[in-house]
């Protein structure tokens, strides 16, 4: 008999059992009235001789059943029945199910795909990143990546390493793609050999880059990244082979990346090789990025020896010209310190992301509680039919299951509804979230995620469930029949559950709130700050790069961009203009150099390292950084090459005690270069964001004589970046205008990196910002599920002791009385959770050290007004069922039931 | 099984047998079927209506029985069972078992009564 047969037949069989014994009793029925019985005394005869026919049948039918599973079903069907019987509680349950669920699901995802996966390569976890620390190195080397490499440093690794499969060095830029349509700003990944070889990802057309490509004299080549493919040659396989202008460079395309395929967590349009040429590299320039794949067997501890041991050698191979000393960078104290490269991408961001999952987590213990509550209530009602049930003979297992089931299919159901919620909320997440959300591509609700919601929704339906099935699950001698509430209202143990559900609601809402009033103070003490430049929504931004091989003369270059810079200054509306290098908090670090001050000894004969930036005149004026001492540069010091500079207000308070002492003394850039002249002192500017202290920098001309020279060849910046003061920041307009200003000067050059710097300065803010909105949303979601709890427990409290109010009224109680009575025990409530809360705050904030800013964990600012808030609003949330009670005509109180 | 305690109960799987050989015998509804096994047995057995129907249905489920609509001996509508091909394959091997546990029984009867 197949399963089948066997369901469809079924019923069928129930029918044949039927007609059996129905036919049975009338047969003997039959012969005791031959025997001489009157009829229907055979009849009842008969029937008694069976037995209990019901149960007969029912035992019979047993046969064709499961009968455990059967009865889950029926459980499963009865449950589904009675939630359609009041859909009001069904909705809120379910609603409220689906927005805890889908929330903690689509953080979930995040935290999944951010922090859990592996990186998109073969065998990732043998991938390191060369990190190196040089705690002597100053500037240059304090920041999240440690000290970068340089090329002398690949090439010495690379020979020379036992601990690597392979090795290489890569570093981002951008560059002007000419001869494919428009020009256009791509960005390019400047790849040495071993980068490619370490990932381990084949090509998806072509070929990769071999030995030949990294020959500095050969043929030039290039690799297209799958999105830059698909976007310019509309994935057209004919590509490869074909020719491309890269900043007027000839170079032939010998591939394309597969789809996804990113250089540790940044997309490129083109890679391009770094093809060093021996002869010519020196020990300096720390800018690269190193990548290796360790060989098998060998450890992260054995790697960093092997490195350690190269330092020296690599210092023993190079030089930085004649007259320096190699061994200088012994006073950097350089240590390798090699990471798993999954860390390196992930950097810090896993503390905001833990922050997110904590809060979200107790958002939905708090949606369980409000559940759990409502739940407690519908058992209630349940009584009087639990407690037949279980003198019928149902035992304590068999009627918590049923209270279980129920609450696990609301669970279900729940999590079935979330699933468009986590959607949606990942959609959100990834829309705000902070710009730098590493692997933001690979975001996205996957099986995991999937499965993470299943198991959610069953914890949860057992976790609220157990609650009602402990209570109301008791064997029959526990209960109580009949009309209990004739003599007394509610006794104090039936509503102990419902508050302590109550308390623990109101202490996590606590927590939430004083973490979310703590974000408010950080981004409140971080836009209070002062960046050191100003009227941020009325500051466009722009930069423009210059090739080389577009134009050779560096002179000819400076002209371009000071022409450019009038014709900007020329658009109406522009208040003031200018450019440098780079502008603060662009997430750019233009150039880290030694200074030397007149007057000054050093420790290994050179000064520390400062960050540079050079600058036409009006740089300042249009940024609204103020000039402390002195004055900007102006056009004759540009053009005539003067030897002068500008400082930091920290520098020139460091090195000579206050702004005004630092005018006209005179600093060098290495013990090689000539003296450069203190001109002006301009206000500390936090490059780095708002929440790091503003670094010592040192302002240049932007034009200059060549940097590592002391010869009379002027030099200045292939790439600057505009800045430009107007109230039409932002607008079509304004872009369109500021085209045309730069085409009327060579229409080769394209714009990049168009944006305000409202913009950039939001974007440094918005590890801050997105932890805020996290918190601020959770901490109101808590604070009104607390409050709709407060109301439910004093609301049902109300209607439970309705006959009590009644009788206390015809005693002569007064209203306000009766209303204090029950705010107070609202207050009590929440008085108790309120101290557990601060408690439980007190030791959770400290986690929460690295986001603050400006105001410490501790604050008693915040936790002062917190618990008034939540007492005031407890208050509140009580008054309006305390009024209800107030109101209650004694006489029906009394009458009725 | 017993509803006194003068009577005792089947080994399990007796009532099987006897149900199952009855049928082989002549294909029966149910009435009839218990009214057989009391005449054949002299009285000594008695199939209660409670045990009788399960059994059928437990049979039925296995496969050792069919049941088709017929007409009972006072001209109802009734349900007559009838043993199948395995049926009779499942009483062959039972029979043979019983017998077997029957003549151990009596050999250490018979030693007992020496």
């Amino acid at each position: 008999m197949s399963l089948f047969s066997r369901l469809f037949s079924r019923q069928r069989r129930y029918n044949d059992l039927s007609v059996s014994i129905q036919e049975h009793i009338a047969e003997r029925a039959d012969e005791l009235v031959e025997e001489g019985m009157p009829r229907t005394e055979a009849e009842q005869k008969a029937r008694r001789e069976f037995g209990n026919v019901a149960l007969v049948e029912q035992q019979s039918r047993e046969a064709w059943q499961w009968p455990a599973l059967e009865s889950i079903i029926a459980d499963l069907r009865f449950a589904l029945r009675r939630l359609g019987n009041s859909p009001g509680f069904a909705v809120t349950v379910l609603l409220t199910l689906a927005i805890g669920i889908g929330a903690s699901t689509a953080v979930f995802s995040v935290i999944n795909c951010v922090l859990l996966k592996p990186l998109p390569y073969p065998d990732s976890s043998r991938l390191v990143a060369l990190r190196l620390d040089a705690p002597g190195a100053a500037g240059l080397a304090n920041f999240t990546n440690g000290l970068q490499l340089s090329n002398s440093m690949y090439l010495t690794f690379s020979d020379h390493n036992q601990s690597f499969s392979s090795v290489g060095v890569w570093y981002p830029s951008k560059a002007n793609v000419t001869g494919v349509a428009q020009p256009e700003e791509v960005n390019v990944a400047n790849i040495s050999g071993g980068v490619l070889e370490a990932l381990a990802v084949p090509a998806a057309q072509g070929r990769l880059f071999s030995a030949v490509d990294q020959e500095p004299n050969g043929i030039k080549t290039v690799i297209l990244g799958y999105g830059y493919w698909q976007r310019k040659f509309g994935g057209d396989r004919s590509v490869i082979g074909r020719t491309i202008q890269v900043d007027s460079i000839s170079r032939q395309v010998v591939g394309v990346m597969p789809r996804g395929f990113r250089i540790v967590d940044k997309d490129f349009d083109l890679l391009a090789p770094l093809a060093l040429d021996r002869n010519h590299q020196i020990l300096a320039g720390f800018g690269g990025d190193g990548i290796a794949r360790l060989r098998d067997g060998v450890s992260i501890p054995q790697a960093n020896a092997d490195i350690a041991r190269l330092i020296p050698r690599w210092m023993d191979s190079w030089s930085n010209g004649p007259g320096s000393n190699p061994h200088y960078y012994e006073v950097w104290r350089i240590t390798p310190n090699l990471r798993l490269l999954k860390q390196q991408v992930i950097g810090n961001i896993g503390s905001v992301l833990w922050v997110v999952m904590s809060t979200v987590g107790l958002v939905m213990l708090i949606a369980c509680t409000n559940v759990a509550n409502l739940l407690l209530v519908r058992a209630e009602g349940r009584q009087q039919e639990l407690a037949i049930r279980s003198a019928l003979g149902a035992g304590r297992a068999r009627i918590a299951r049923e209270l279980l089931l129920e609450s696990v299919l609301l669970g279900l159901l729940g999590g079935a509804l979330s699933v468009g919620v986590a959607y949606g909320g990942l959609r959100l997440l990834t829309a705000i979230g902070p710009a730098n959300l590493p692997r933001l591509s690979e975001i996205s609700l996957d099986a995991t995620s999937l499965a993470f919601t299943f198991i959610l929704s069953v914890v949860s339906g057992l976790l609220f469930g157990s609650i009602p099935a402990l209570r109301y699950a008791r064997g029959a001698a526990a209960v109580v029949i009949g009309n209990a509430d004739r003599t007394a209202s509610t006794g104090r143990p039936r509503q102990r559950t419902r508050n302590i559900l109550v308390i623990a609601q109101v202490a996590m809402a606590l927590v939430l709130l004083v973490s979310a009033l703590l974000m408010i103070r950080t981004f409140a003490a971080l836009r209070r700050v002062e960046p050191g430049f100003a009227d941020v929504e009325h500051i466009e931004t722009m930069s423009v790069s210059i090739p080389g091989m577009m134009v050779a003369n560096a002179h000819a270059v400076s002209q371009m961009q000071n022409e450019i810079l009038a014709k900007l200054a020329a658009i109406p509306g522009v208040v003031s203009a200018g450019y440098g290098e780079a502008v603060p908090m662009d997430e750019t670090d233009p150039n880290w150099d030694t200074i030397n001050v007149e007057g000054k000894i050093y420790d290994g004969g050179e000064g520390p390292l400062r960050l540079f930036n050079y600058v036409s005149p009006g740089y300042f004026n249009t940024l609204g950084t103020r000039i402390v001492a002195g004055r900007d540069f102006n056009w004759d010091d540009l053009n005539n090459i003067r030897p002068s500079l500008i400082v930091s207000d920290n520098f020139a308070r460091q090195n000579w005690g206050s702004a005004s002492a630092a005018i006209g003394k005179r600093v060098k850039k290495y013990s090689g270069s000539p003296w450069q002249q203190v001109i002006g002192v301009v206000e500390d500017v936090r490059v780095h964001g708002a929440d790091q202290d503003a670094p010592p920098i040192i302002y240049w001309p932007a034009m200059f004589y060549d940097r590592y020279s002391a010869a009379d060849e002027m030099d200045g910046l292939r790439t600057v970046t505009y800045v430009i003061h107007t109230s039409r920041a932002g607008t079509q307009s304004l872009l369109e205008e500021m085209q045309k200003a730069v085409w009327s000067v060579s229409a080769q050059l394209p714009l990049a990196s168009v944006q305000t710097m409202q913009q950039i300065y939001g974007r440094s803010m918005a590890r801050t910002s997105f932890t805020l909105v996290m918190l601020a949303i959770a901490g109101s979601m808590a604070f009104a599920l607390s409050l709709i709890g407060i109301y439910g427990v004093i609301s049902y409290s109300v209607s439970r002791r309705t006959r009590e109010i009644g009788i206390r009224l015809a005693l002569g109680a007064q209203k306000h009385e009766l209303r204090w009575m029950f705010v107070r025990s609202a207050l009590a409530l929440t008085c108790i959770g309120t101290v557990i809360g601060l408690a439980a705050a007190a030791s959770l904030v400290r986690l929460m050290k690295a986001l603050l800013f400006g105001v410490s964990p501790l604050d008693p600012l915040t936790f002062i007004v917190v618990p008034l808030m939540l007492g005031a609003a407890a208050a509140l949330a009580s008054y309006l069922p305390a009024r209800r009670a107030a109101a209650i005509n004694p006489v029906e109180a009394l009458r009725a039931e | 099984m017993a509803k006194n305690p003068d009577q005792r109960d089947l080994f399990p799987g007796a009532l099987e047998i006897m149900l199952l050989q009855s049928l082989r015998h002549k294909p029966m509804h149910g009435y009839a079927l218990a009214k057989h096994i009391k005449q054949v047995s002299d009285e000594l057995l008695q199939v209660e209506e409670g045990s009788l129907y399960p059994a059928l249905q437990r049979m039925l489920r296995e496969g050792w029985l069919d049941a088709e609509t017929g007409i009972s001996a006072k001209g109802r509508p009734t349900r007559i069972y009838r043993i199948t091909e395995a049926g009779t394959r499942h009483l062959e091997r039972e029979v043979v078992s019983f017998e077997r546990m029957f003549a151990g029984i009596t050999r250490v009867l018979a030693v007992a009564k020496a």
